[in-house]
């Protein structure tokens, strides 16, 4: 009993005790800091502890400091709506999370019935990077922010490029198996079909999530089918594996990606010696040729060891303090009133702006390939050599897709 | 029980037996309805919920490790499914308007449970030992891949959710706020315990123990094994399965990760650590664990080592579990020897907790240097702020590490003779167990 | 097709062999000590991980030899000093504390490594392709892993059946109590199984590390198979754990090729069943299902034949 008497004496008062003083805008970073997904979660939450410096180096959201509280939600959808009544119970208004669409769904859901049974005590969600593309539409709430692009509008970008690529012929389609890896290979088959019925898609997979440990039968079934190009929404080590397996066998195809740029992908790539063989669709890469952004990259590198790889994240906190000027407060309501249709210059340059229908922020996107650089591109990635070249810009124009959402707005 | 020619039937209980037996169950009533009186916020009444959740699950796979000898690793199946069809049924009941309130929702998983209880149960009971563990492993997966095939009813990784307040409403209870979770998980948990209490006490739940520890004699005595066990699984499903359901309603979502491999570990966890030997184990057990599993990732990041650690250090020292360690010291207590062996505790304890400490330092400090060199290096763990860069505090870490542990060996050594001691005279008494 | 089938056996049959790799020191430690050790493929990782290391220092041949033995050594002592004090509590004993034990490897592999893939290459010896066949390169690297495979059972096969330290293991595997009568050492005995099984998990870790991948979750992908491979084997055969991981390599890998479907064979669905839970089997291809067809596999053998495909004892 003494045992559990002094558990509960460490873990009890934390709950009991919720500031009220809110001297500080709190922000509650919910994300993987533990076990597999961690790698990833701590380069986010040390973005947003970056971005969070630099605001308050200006002045904080209106007078106030930004402070970002992490959480671990172990990428796991009840754990994380632990983590999120936990940040509520501190008086954290504002909660951001961006891996995994099962955890972003669970976390809308649960915002949304929150505001509905707490009126008065709103929690905003800003998702920086969950693209399942029912998040802004069937499932769409008011309290969910978008950053990123979701999956649908990248494949749109993707392919309003692919259409202009005539080398193309034989496409394979290659995805995890869950909700991203089947938008990513429904949205390419419908949009490749629509702007060029002449590309043949010679092979559809669909392979278990993080489970593969040898990717050396699918690059056999990719050979025989002849394909040209692969196209992937594969990340993490789902994608530097099946890259492996490919170099092994001696594949040549060129590499349509959404998250090469993932950690440990440009790594990948260079082991497999796919010089500007590996293409990415992304709202930014380091090599763009805009100053401000070229100067914020060298910051974070001279202080962390890795390069940005979300610059949508720097695009959320700035709206978010750009919100909180407009609505002169940093109640969740009227910021999320101000950041409805907000027109905003990108951080990487070109406009962008947060759509009122369903609340996804539309930007220019680009299509980039990894691999020798030029003085053109001064930023390598992972300590490879290799950096990425832009090879197309996508305007936020080109990217507008319909959305099904229809949003309950509160009174 | 105290003495080797005990008649055939044990005696009647008296009226104070009696008493302190209802007693007992009216005052964990009384406790369940005070708790969120002394701490009300959201958090700690989520906690509380999940505490009760834990409680109902870990009871019912203990009436297969403890009660049955059958080490299942996959009790999550019949949670999982418990928790699905719940949510399947939150939503068809708020569609059509049918009039169940949703106090009585969790019936229904737990009716889930019993049926792929009933139909799973009778292949994977047909032997006990590793046979079970390995088929309880292998059906566990493929319902689990299962859950992510079938995306209609599972709704795929993002699993499906529904809302609890839409339910035909009783006495204008809304459920929406976290508070009326509370209560309805604490009344579930309470009728939950007591049938499960009950169970034991049948003759069905004195065959389990037979079968647990001898089942060619069962045979012998006319009754078959499979038969029992299977019972057994049957009883277990249902009450998993209402576990599953109050999880469903308290999060308003059912996915993939209720069926998992973690969930079930998770639940054998909880159990063990708690004891099984003890009907009150497995409550202790879930009380500690989900505890432990909500708090110890705030304190320090390193949370799954130090999870690692505490299970195999109970493992190794207290292999009856937290109760088991606690029920040792029954018969000194009647004996009135308790006393001596009191002081040696509290002499052992101080190096002991030097010696953790120190290990708990040096750990982090080890963790601050491989994982986050570049960062200030005045960190803080488990609400302590020290500085790793700092020479003294590495000096300090090893002092108490290493004299912790050099003087703990010494001490308890005492506690081994004080116990021999306090246990010989107990014995004397006619006591000891 | 037959080029597909080709490359097919060739990945089943080396996915398969290292899957032996692994079993092998899992099957005898099993079978011995009835351990359901679910550290066995922390041992693994250890072995990837310490090869890594190693090969930074000394180049990949030492590694080879020196990162099984410092595991072997590591998992003689878990068994000297954890295993053996638990062994008196029973198997759920022991299982708790290998489980807690593949916790606190991960993380301590995770503190000292990080929790991203390791630099962990193929040596430059071994480098190029072995041969091109149907256009399609097949790596040295990945005939060296059988060619050790190999190796690796002939010898384990050798000194089980040949020499005298093998006739004792091989009667305390089904006799273990017999054993101990005679007047081994059966502690000791214990303790070399232990040692020597998870140096062979090590084995395979360095062989495997720099081919498939060197990270943290390593272990925990490939735990459960192996529990699969051991039981399907039978226990106490080592023949059968070979059967048994060449037949689950093979399995998954043919699966994986394969993209027949319920309604691929029969046409598609009537568009009224197309939003309920019939459309999900029958579009499901079997490609998707590989990954489960081991649990599968496993579930069947326990209901229609416990002792395994060869083995001899009732599970």
């Amino acid at each position: 009993m003494r045992k559990l008497m002094m558990a509960a004496a460490i873990a009890l008062p934390m709950f009991g005790t919720a500031a009220i003083a809110q001297e500080t805008v709190k922000i509650a970073y919910i994300d993987p800091l533990s076990g597999g997904g961690a790698s990833i979660g701590e380069i986010g939450l040390k973005t947003f502890q970056f971005l969070a410096e630099e605001l308050n180096a200006k002045g904080g959201v209106l007078g106030k400091k930004v402070e970002i509280v992490a959480f671990d939600n172990k990428t796991n959808p009840q754990e994380s709506l632990i983590q999120a009544q936990k940040a509520i119970d501190q008086g954290i208004r504002i909660l951001t999370q961006g891996n995994g669409s099962s955890v972003a769904g669970a976390l809308s859901d649960f915002v949304t019935k929150y505001n509905e049974r707490n009126p008065g005590k709103e929690v905003l969600y800003f998702n920086y990077a969950a693209v399942d593309p029912v998040l802004t539409n069937d499932k769409c709430s008011f309290w969910h922010f978008r950053w990123d692009a979701n999956s649908d509008i990248k494949m749109e970008a993707l392919t309003n490029y692919m259409k202009t690529a005539t080398a193309i012929k034989n496409v394979y389609l290659i995805n995890q198996d869950y909700s991203f890896g089947h938008s990513v290979r429904t949205a390419a088959k419908s949009m490749l079909g629509a702007k060029r019925p002449d590309i043949k898609i010679v092979g559809d997979e669909l392979h278990p999530l993080l489970k593969i440990t040898d990717f050396a039968p699918y690059i056999a079934k990719i050979k025989a089918s002849g394909a040209d190009t692969v196209v992937t929404g594969n990340w993490g080590q789902d994608f530097a594996l099946l890259l492996k397996a490919a170099a092994d066998a001696g594949l040549k195809v060129s590499w349509y990606t959404y998250y090469a740029g993932g950690t440990g992908g440009p790594t990948a790539v260079k082991q497999a010696n796919l010089n500007h063989q590996v293409f990415q669709v992304g709202e930014g890469i380091a090599n763009l040729d805009n100053k401000p952004s070229q100067e914020f990259e060298k910051a974070l590198r001279a202080k962390y060891d890795f390069s940005l790889f979300y610059p949508r994240a720097v695009n959320q906190m700035r709206m978010l303090a750009a919100a909180a000027d407009k609505a002169k407060s940093i109640d969740p309501v009227k910021v999320a009133l101000a950041l409805e249709g907000m027109e905003f210059d990108v951080f990487n340059g070109g406009k962008g702006n947060m759509r009122k229908d369903d609340h996804q922020f539309f930007q220019p996107i680009y299509i980039s390939s990894l691999g020798d650089r030029t003085e053109k591109e001064p930023f390598d990635e992972e300590k490879t050599g290799w950096g990425w070249k832009l090879v197309a810009k996508i305007d936020s124009a080109q990217t507008m897709l319909p959305t099904t959402c229809k949003m309950e707005r509160p009174k | 029980m105290t003495d080797t020619t005990s008649s055939v039937a044990p005696p009647y209980p008296t009226a104070a037996e009696k008493l302190k037996f209802y007693g007992l169950w009216v005052g964990a009533a009384v406790v369940l309805l005070l708790l969120p009186k002394l701490f009300s916020s959201g958090g700690s009444l989520t906690t509380f919920s999940l505490i009760g959740i834990s409680i109902i699950f870990s009871l019912s796979y203990n009436i297969l490790l403890g009660q049955t000898g059958m080490l299942s690793f996959g009790h999550a199946v019949y949670y999982g499914l418990g928790g699905f069809l719940v949510i399947h049924a939150i939503n068809i009941i708020g569609a059509n308007k049918l009039p169940i309130p949703l106090p009585l929702v969790p019936l229904i998983g737990g009716l889930t449970g019993l049926l792929f209880a009933v139909l799973l149960g009778w292949v994977s009971t047909q032997r006990s030992g590793t046979a079970f563990a390995m088929i309880s492993l292998g059906v566990a997966e493929l319902v689990a891949s299962s859950a992510l095939i079938l995306r209609t009813f599972f709704g795929g990784e993002a699993g499906i959710s529904a809302n609890r307040t839409k339910v035909f409403r009783l006495f204008d209870w809304s459920f929406g706020p976290q508070i009326q979770i509370y209560y309805l998980v604490a009344a579930w948990t309470l009728i939950a315990v007591i049938a499960m209490y009950a169970l034991t006490r049948t003759p069905l739940g004195r065959m389990c123990n037979a079968v647990r520890d001898n089942p060619e004699r069962v045979q012998f005595v006319g009754y078959d094994p499979h038969v029992v066990r299977y019972l057994a699984f049957c009883f277990s499903g249902f009450f998993a399965g209402i576990a599953g359901a109050l999880a469903a309603i308290n999060f308003e979502i059912a996915n993939s990760a209720y069926l998992g491999a973690v969930q079930s570990g998770t639940v054998l966890f909880a159990t063990y650590i708690g004891g099984v030997g003890f009907f009150i184990g497995p409550i202790v057990g879930a009380i500690f664990v989900t505890i432990l599993s909500l708090g110890l990732s705030d304190l320090t990041q390193v949370w799954q080592l130090y999870f690692g650690l505490i299970f195999i250090a109970v493992v190794l020292f207290a292999p009856g579990g937290i109760t088991g360690l606690l029920m040792m010291h029954r018969p000194l207590l009647k004996a009135g020897t308790f006393g001596r062996v009191l002081p040696s505790y509290l002499i052992a304890f101080v190096p002991t907790l030097a010696m953790l400490i120190g290990l708990i330092l040096a750990t982090e400090i080890i963790v601050y240097y491989a994982v986050h060199s570049g960062d200030a290096s005045h960190i803080k763990a488990f609400g302590v702020p020290f500085d790793a860069a700092n020479r003294y505090v590495w000096a300090m870490a090893a002092i108490l590490l290493v004299g912790g542990y050099w003087v703990a060996r010494k001490t308890w050594t005492f506690v081994g003779h004080a116990w021999d001691d306090a246990t010989s005279v107990a014995r004397e008494k006619g006591i000891a167990a | 097709m037959l080029e597909l089938i080709v490359m097919s056996t060739l990945n089943g049959v080396l996915y398969g062999m290292l899957l032996f790799l692994m079993a092998s020191g899992l099957t005898v430690i099993f079978s011995m000590l009835g351990v359901l050790n679910f550290a066995h493929a922390s041992f693994y990782m250890l072995g990837a991980f310490f090869g890594f290391q190693i090969s930074r220092w000394f180049g990949f041949w030492p590694a080879l030899l020196i990162a099984p033995l410092l595991a072997g050594a590591l998992g003689a002592a878990v068994e000297r000093f954890g295993l053996r004090r638990v062994h008196k509590n029973g198997h759920v004993a022991e299982l708790l504390f290998t489980f807690g034990l593949a916790f606190a490897i991960e993380e301590v592999v995770q503190i000292i490594w990080g929790k991203s893939p390791v630099d962990f290459r193929v040596p430059s010896v071994l480098d190029f392709p072995a041969f091109t066949i149907f256009s399609t390169n097949y790596p040295a690297y990945k005939m060296f892993m059988l060619l050790v495979s190999i190796v690796i059972f002939a010898a384990l096969l050798i000194t089980l059946k040949k020499t005298r330290i093998g006739l004792i293991v091989q009667a305390a595997l089904t006799h273990p109590h017999m054993v101990g009568h005679l007047g081994h050492n059966v502690g000791r005995i214990f303790m070399l199984v232990f040692g020597v099984g998870t140096a062979l998990a090590a084995v395979a870790g360095v062989i495997a590390g720099p081919a498939l991948v060197t990270q943290a979750n390593m272990a925990g992908l490939l735990g459960p198979i192996l529990f699969v491979v051991v039981v399907v084997g039978g226990l106490g055969s080592l023949p059968g754990a070979f059967a048994a991981s060449l037949l689950i390599g093979l399995v998954q890998t043919f699966a994986v090729s394969m993209n027949g479907s319920l309604s691929g064979a029969f046409g598609p669905l009537s568009p009224d069943y197309a939003a309920t839970w019939l459309a999900d089997i029958w579009n499901v291809t079997i490609a998707q299902i590989a990954p489960i067809m081991p649990y599968l596999l496993l579930v069947l053998i326990l209901i229609f034949r416990p002792m395994g495909l060869l083995g001899t004892r009732d599970t």
